[in-house]
């Protein structure tokens, strides 16, 4: 198998990276389009439903947030469909820093301590500031009651070659999550373009201490393209094959219906395995996505589908 | 929480299948002269799917001269665009009635409805959409304006991709100008009488296209039959060397397509995961039944640890099962003599010493089947590396080198096809150039397209089919050499 050795200096990382076996795109997009023709019914199709709800990352990044929109969404995420009781609270919220003592303390307040709060961090989305800003976001979210902190790398860095500073950045920004907080690395897939780069990208946050690895901050398009997020499946079963580390994956932007999200739940099971097809090992990154997956879920149990003023809308 | 996909199947409502089928002669359905008929069964339950008429000397006799009356009055005399009308007609129904195809195909093959409804039945109508285009462009076939049609052509195809084979026939002989006598094979014949029935639709003159159903008694009159001009053979390299023989001292013209042994080459700097998928779709596409399958997998020593660990798992999520199920990957195999060859040589193997591993599978009760099977340790003398398996049997071989691995990969009778997996353009490149066959894939496999010729080297046969080269074998020179 596959040589993950990795003393940090400049010239062993690179090498390390530039060793892996290469992707081949035209390879990659016909697997992700041959298990896009999956056909999930029935008992299925309802049991994938209430998993991708389970591991829906509910989400708001905007600069318009207030504390009353951060109040609905952490109401919506604990309870996805007020007249359902049945339906599972999603994954976890993902809010700014800012906002993460009013979704933490809402959360609690409400009876959703079991609901983790993740803060985007290091100066995201761009992730241009200076290290010590980066740490003192980390720091702030943390200290405010974030759980997860989805993390920035430096993409200029990344594509010029400096491979050693994103990897002392994630180790750096590890260190403070320490074992307060979940660490996942946003790559900007969209930014570093080739699958080949998504590959080395995912390896290099791996072995820097990524608990997850997520593919966009969902500013940026393309984000979660279905070959991107083979790659990175790919590359956390590799890691767990060799290491016995289990990183986990969040897919994040563009995946808006329930049939873009059970697709995710394929590449899973196909590629990664059943051992993924977990809340602890598999996010997804989303607005939009949990009323779709509502919807859905109220047509199965139904027979017709209730329309939208039947959800509601955070 | 477990995630398992439910079955979900087909629904074949669709097809409204005969009891019985005649044969397709001068543009009507035929009563055989003999009238026997035969059944053709559905490889995944055993079930009787129809009976088909038994094609005996009369049956030929009858078709060849429709054929010829065809060709004669109608056929020969039509302006080429007019040709090419008729073939245009057919791909739209053929793709109007696709999911109706793609069901008959999975019934009576065996294959699974994923692949007939994405790969069949789509290539199916891109074969006659080609062609179309041809019928009145023939003077840039590289003839110039000197050429002309054989006239009545006799075509024999196989029962690895009835459809598929028969418009790989048909679509170039009528773009041509040529009139056609067809028999599919006796295991598949069902959708070469749906494709009647579109010839009719179509409203195609009577007798343009004939198709006799039978076995190979009944190819065998055809092949003989003295007013056939041409014979075109899709088979084993076996009943190729037969027909070769017995029109040798005729002055028919033939083109073969015959049966392959194909190297899969993964050099040392492949993509991996992407060439664990090739190897998945070179061998196990259509249950191997393919005889450009990538049937040798040729793996660079040095990775071929990492690369058949990946290929084992891999191997291990293949869907097997009722192939009318959308999430099924390996299908039935099509006949009993089929699996039991399969049988045959996967016991030599394990016999001759090579480390036999077959994918944990549940077989259902009935039909016929062959769970994925992968022999590693396997080395050029054994006969897993030599003969055609035609079945999801894997041989895997390593080399040292690349100038070892093209010598390994050449050193067969055949020379079908090969697939070359590598990062490096130039090693591609240099490989393509020394590698013996007709069609060499790089970081893919079993890609098809009209546009593509495709045929063998040596054993594997003679001619081409599909792109400008696919349309020679229909056309003659009428340059008096």
């Amino acid at each position: 198998m596959m040589r993950i050795n990795i003393d940090s200096t400049p010239s062993s990382l690179k090498s390390f990276l530039n060793e892996l076996p290469k992707v081949d795109q035209v390879g990659a997009a016909a697997r992700a389009a041959m298990l896009a023709t999956r056909s999930i019914k029935n008992d299925s199709k309802k049991k994938a439903i209430d998993l991708a709800i389970s591991m829906v990352d509910l989400t708001t990044l905007e600069g318009s947030d207030t504390p009353g929109k951060i109040k609905s969404l952490v109401t919506k995420a604990l309870h996805p469909d007020p007249s359902n009781p049945d339906v599972p609270h999603v994954g976890a919220v993902c809010v700014y820093n800012d906002m993460v003592s009013i979704a933490r303390a809402e959360l609690d307040r409400i009876g959703g301590q079991s609901i983790p709060v993740a803060a985007v961090s290091t100066a995201f989305p761009s992730g241009r500031a200076s290290m010590a800003v980066k740490i003192q976001d980390t720091q702030d979210a943390i200290a405010a009651g974030a759980s997860e902190i989805d993390m920035v790398i430096d993409r200029g860095a990344f594509l010029s070659g400096d491979y050693k500073l994103v990897f002392d950045e994630i180790v750096a920004i590890k260190d403070i999550c320490g074992q307060k907080a979940h660490l996942k690395v946003i790559l900007e897939t969209g930014e570093l373009v080739t699958l080949d780069n998504v590959r080395k990208a995912s390896y290099l946050a791996m072995a820097a201490g990524a608990d997850f690895i997520r593919t966009s901050t969902g500013k940026i398009s393309p984000a979660a393209t279905p070959p991107v997020v083979l790659v990175m499946l790919e590359a956390v079963r590799d890691f767990y094959n060799t290491l016995g580390i289990q990183v986990g994956v969040k897919p994040a932007g563009g995946i808006r219906t329930t049939k873009d999200a059970i697709r995710q739940l394929v590449f899973v099971k196909e590629t990664a395995g059943d051992l993924w097809l977990d809340p602890r090992f598999f996010r997804i990154g989303a607005s939009a996505l949990l009323n779709d997956l509502l919807m859905q879920r109220m047509k199965l149990q139904t027979g017709y589908y209730a329309g939208r003023n039947y959800v509601t809308i955070d | 929480m477990v995630f398992e996909y439910a079955p979900s199947i087909e629904s074949t409502t669709i097809l409204k299948l005969a009891n019985r089928y005649q044969h397709f002669i001068g543009g009507k359905m035929v009563a055989p002269a003999g009238g026997k008929y035969f059944d053709s069964l559905n490889p995944a339950t055993g079930e009787v799917v129809a009976q088909f008429a038994q094609g005996s000397k009369k049956d030929v006799d009858k078709a060849v001269q429709a054929a010829q009356n065809a060709y004669d009055k109608i056929w020969k005399k039509m302006p080429a665009a007019e040709r090419g009308k008729y073939l245009f007609r057919i791909a739209r129904i053929i793709q109007e009635r696709s999911r109706e195809l793609a069901v008959a195909e999975t019934i009576d093959n065996g294959k699974p409805i994923r692949e007939t409804r994405d790969v069949d039945v789509p290539l199916v109508a891109s074969h006659f959409f080609y062609h179309a285009g041809w019928a009145d462009k023939l003077q840039y076939a590289g003839l110039g304006d000197k050429y002309s049609s054989y006239g009545v052509v006799g075509q024999i195809i196989p029962w690895n991709f009835p459809l598929l084979m028969l418009s790989w026939k048909i679509a170039p002989a009528l773009a041509t100008g040529n009139t056609v006598v067809l028999k599919p094979a006796e295991t598949t014949p069902l959708t070469a009488m749906l494709f009647a029935e579109i010839c009719q639709q179509a409203e195609l003159p009577a007798g343009v296209v004939n198709i006799i159903t039978g076995d190979g008694e009944t190819g065998k009159e055809l092949v003989n039959h003295p007013g056939i001009a041409k014979i075109a053979f899709t088979g084993s390299t076996e009943v190729g060397r037969i027909i070769a023989q017995s029109i040798g001292n005729t002055d028919k013209a033939l083109s073969l397509e015959l049966g392959g042994k194909g190297a899969n080459i993964i050099f040392e700097d492949a993509p991996i995961d992407e060439a664990v998928e090739g190897i998945i779709n070179g061998i196990f596409f259509n249950q191997g039944h393919v005889c450009c399958a990538g049937s040798r997998l040729l793996v660079q020593e040095n990775v071929a640890g990492e690369v058949i660990e990946k290929l084992k798992k891999r191997m291990s999520l293949i869907r097997l099962g009722n192939p009318l199920d959308k999430n099924t990957d390996l299908g039935a195999i099509n006949n009993a003599p089929q699996l039991a060859k399969i049988k045959e040589l996967t016991q030599a193997g394990i016999d001759e010493g090579a480390e036999f591993w077959q994918a944990e599978v549940n077989l259902p009760t009935t039909g016929l089947w062959c769970p994925p099977t992968l022999f590693t340790g396997v080395w050029q003398s054994h006969r897993i590396a030599r003969e055609e398996i035609f079945g999801p049997v894997l041989s895997t071989i390593t080399f040292r080198t690349p100038e070892e691995a093209i010598e390994k990969a050449n050193n067969t009778p055949y020379g079908l096809s090969a697939g070359v997996w590598s990062d490096k353009g130039s090693r591609t490149l240099w490989a393509a150039s020394k590698l013996k066959a007709g069609v060499i894939w790089s970081n893919t496999f079993n890609k098809f397209d009209p546009t593509s010729p495709f045929g063998g080297y040596k054993e594997s046969g003679w001619g081409r089919e599909g792109g400008r080269h696919g349309l020679l074998p229909y056309l003659k020179s009428s340059v008096k050499g």
